[in-house]
């Protein structure tokens, strides 16, 4: 240790530092991950409590974590547990709502059309493109299997 | 007691999830938009193969808030519009499914870029 140059303390330093982060950032992603989730689940709970039908909670749950991350979003504190929680709100749907919302707001001077239009779906599209592609080669594949 | 399990099999299995892809973040190159593409096909895949299910059914909203939920909700849309209305239901399930988180997401969008104020780049 006492002889090292330089550049293999940086080295060190920086292998170290990397390692103390990603278990940090995983402890973090954990937390307020799994905090969203048991949200999502006491959303569940309260919605069937109220007499609602499977089909609507089901519905609603995601419609309304949808909601608050966009509210978040838009008042600027979403970004803010964000740089927190990483790919703990990155992961649950509150990750996809901000990647709808957050460009949206950032493309207001680019117009209606071409600005908030089109960069509204910057991530949602490929999100929705592949999902959507995956699930109809997933519906065939079943399809022609049941068919024997 | 069983309803305080579901809340902790929901904060594990969520926050697995979580792990999972911020080990990806920090020791790979994917970006976040690659990630969010990876869970939802992996859900539709994991759901076709049958054991997304299950996951679902020990960890409720554990597994179906995370986005390969998203996943598995277009993958049961699909499955129940192939019962339903036969190989058309390839086509028209996995957005009906889904139809109400993204629809959400394209108003609350909209909206807020009406009355919230952005930061440009630059």
């Amino acid at each position: 240790m006492t002889n090292m140059d330089d550049a293999a303390y940086k080295k060190y330093a920086a292998k170290r530092a990397a390692k103390s982060n990603l278990a940090a950032d995983c402890a973090k992603a954990f937390f307020v991950g799994g905090l969203i989730c048991c949200i999502g689940q006491g959303l569940h709970d309260i919605y069937t409590w109220l007499g609602m039908s499977e089909d609507n909670v089901k519905a609603l749950v995601p419609m309304t974590l949808v909601f608050l991350a966009a509210l978040l979003t838009g008042l600027n504190v979403f970004d803010n547990i964000a740089k927190f929680a990483g790919a703990g709100t990155l992961v649950p749907i509150t990750g996809f709502s901000n990647a709808v919302v957050s460009p949206a707001l950032d493309t207001k001077a680019e117009g209606f059309i071409l600005g908030v239009g089109a960069k509204i779906f910057t991530i949602a599209g490929p999100v929705i493109l592949y999902g959507t592609l995956a699930s109809v080669i997933y519906g065939v594949i079943k399809y022609i299997v049941g068919l024997f | 007691m069983e309803n305080v399990m579901n809340y902790v099999w929901a904060f594990v299995i969520g926050g697995g999830f979580c792990v999972i892809a911020q080990v990806l973040i920090d020791l790979t190159k994917l970006t976040p938009a690659r990630i969010l593409v990876l869970y939802v096909v992996a859900g539709v895949i994991l759901t076709g193969v049958g054991l997304y299910q299950p996951l679902v059914d020990f960890a409720g909203a554990g597994a179906t808030v995370p986005l390969t939920g998203f996943g598995y909700s277009l993958a049961k849309g699909v499955e129940k519009a192939l019962s339903e209305r036969g190989l058309i239901g390839a086509f028209l399930g996995g957005l009906t499914a889904t139809a109400g988180g993204i629809t959400t997401a394209m108003v609350c969008g909209w909206l807020a870029s009406v009355v919230f104020r952005g930061k440009p780049k630059g």
